[in-house]
């Protein structure tokens, strides 16, 4: 049930690609507008490459939040999932990973090329992909369980970055610090780690955040 | 069923029940008697607090007087903190109860405590300039205690954001458990990073690293902010469950003259 779900949710993404492609595509235009607002200096973008990468890649993860309960919620769907025995929590972690698949590894893929495009230095150009890796697990988590929780309100979309952004605040941290240090000389293992625990934090707690509110959804 | 009622009742006698106050009209009866005591006694204690801390206790050897500001930096510091915690124990009863009572605390303990954690950023801001030669670090305490006003602000706006109010509640209780993260962060931030920011100089379990001069009006400031948080919140609740009770009203009335 659980993997049907996750197909269901690829087969829809691959039907509607233009939507799927929109956050890669922002993602990479967002990214190369800082050269261009900054200056194409290669020492001052060098140095905040992995920043930038990393909040396009953060900000491209929202973008496409709304859709991923929104039209179930609205068509009833949600309401067949939630009779068809597959507890909420696991539904959350559908959702979560079919949005991991369709955005978190597209973006993974692209935020290669982007960093060199930036001049990032070479050799913290596996640190970063290696961090966003885990970073952008625990960003699908936690969207989805945002998604989750403003199922029905009033312009959800403009209420689910303000509620999704200060949460992710700590992956930014260490996922950027993992890659800064890097390029600095220093040892990326202890941001590393960091991520690794924050995705594992992440993992039960926005499954059963994100279940409990599909639950409260279906029945208001 | 109805003639066992009374006997229930005889045989709790007269043992304080706490559950009653969870029925908003009783809460209304009770907090009626106390919430005037607990209004003067806050603004009497703060009054003390901070004329103490302000001009008769003594400056600091290396900060000179700009010390003074800790005895509004700090106190709000610790109600910004210990009114999330409120809320996530709102929450809590919210979801497991779903006592309506907790639903509205909550829903007026976010507006406080954002207040709270405002006074403390700009407090700390102004203190910042002075003593470290600027306005604003990101260092993690400073970082993590933004996340704490963002939190707030959330909450605030989600709650607001559905038309039926019951399930505004539950999301926004949902969102403040899982933002209960960032309190332990804030508390060790210090410890853990090595911040710009001083790490606690008061711990439960060591001599406090501060002249008593300057700690017991610290601690009378920090009684009476968290008298007048009470305060503040339970005026809120009240005037919040009125509020409730008149709209039921006018729809009631709105519903018989359709």
């Amino acid at each position: 049930m659980f993997g049907r779900l996750v197909r269901r949710e690829l087969v829809m993404a691959f039907r509607h690609g233009a939507d799927t492609l929109g956050a890669l595509l922002f993602f990479l235009i967002a990214g190369s507008l800082f050269p261009l607002a900054i200056g194409p200096s290669p020492d001052v973008l060098g140095g905040i490459a992995p920043g930038i990468v990393w909040v396009c890649a953060l900000l491209a993860a929202i973008l496409p939040l709304d859709r991923v309960f929104g039209a179930d919620f609205e068509d009833g769907t949600l309401d067949q999932l939630l009779l068809s025995g597959l507890a909420p929590a696991l539904i959350t972690l559908a959702k979560a990973l079919a949005h991991w698949l369709t955005t978190g590894l597209p973006l993974l893929l692209a935020a290669g090329p982007l960093a060199i495009m930036l001049r990032m230095p070479g050799d913290a150009l596996p640190v970063l992909l290696a961090g966003l890796l885990p970073g952008t697990l625990t960003l699908s988590l936690l969207g989805t369980m945002g998604s989750a929780i403003v199922l029905g309100a009033r312009r959800g979309g403009v209420l689910l970055p303000l509620l999704v952004l200060p949460l992710s605040v700590p992956v930014l941290i260490f996922g950027a610090a993992a890659a800064s240090s890097k390029a600095q000389g220093l040892p990326a293992r202890p941001e590393m780690l960091l991520l690794g625990a924050l995705f594992a934090l992440a993992l039960p707690l926005c499954s059963v955040a994100g279940g409990l509110s599909l639950r409260a959804a279906a029945e208001g | 069923m109805d003639s066992a009622q009374p006997i229930l009742g005889a045989a709790r006698g007269k043992r304080w029940n706490w559950h009653k106050l969870a029925n908003p009209g009783q809460f209304l009866r009770v907090s009626a008697r106390f919430l005037l005591p607990l209004s003067i006694a806050g603004v009497l204690i703060t009054a003390v607090g901070l004329v103490w801390g302000l001009w008769f206790s003594p400056a600091d050897w290396q900060q000179g007087q700009t010390v003074r500001i800790m005895y509004i930096h700090v106190p709000s510091a610790w109600l910004a903190m210990s009114g999330y915690a409120g809320l996530a124990v709102c929450s809590v009863i919210s979801l497991v109860w779903r006592h309506p009572l907790a639903d509205i605390a909550a829903a007026e303990i976010s507006p406080v405590g954002a207040s709270f954690t405002a006074l403390c950023l700009a407090s700390g801001s102004l203190w910042g300039r002075p003593t470290w030669g600027t306005w604003w670090v990101w260092d993690a305490r400073l970082t993590s205690v933004l996340v704490l006003f963002f939190l707030y602000l959330g909450h605030i706006a989600l709650i607001n954001a559905f038309d039926d109010r019951e399930r505004g509640a539950r999301a926004g209780a949902i969102l403040a458990l899982v933002g209960v993260i960032n309190l332990p962060i804030i508390k060790f931030s210090v410890t853990w990073w090595n911040t710009l920011h001083q790490p606690a100089s008061i711990s439960l379990f060591s001599a406090p690293k501060m002249y008593v001069g300057m700690l017991a009006p610290l601690f009378v400031s920090a009684l009476g902010y968290t008298l007048l948080f009470a305060a503040i919140v339970v005026s809120r609740t009240r005037s919040g469950i009125m509020e409730r009770r008149v709209r039921g009203l006018l729809q009631a009335r709105a519903e018989r003259a359709a």
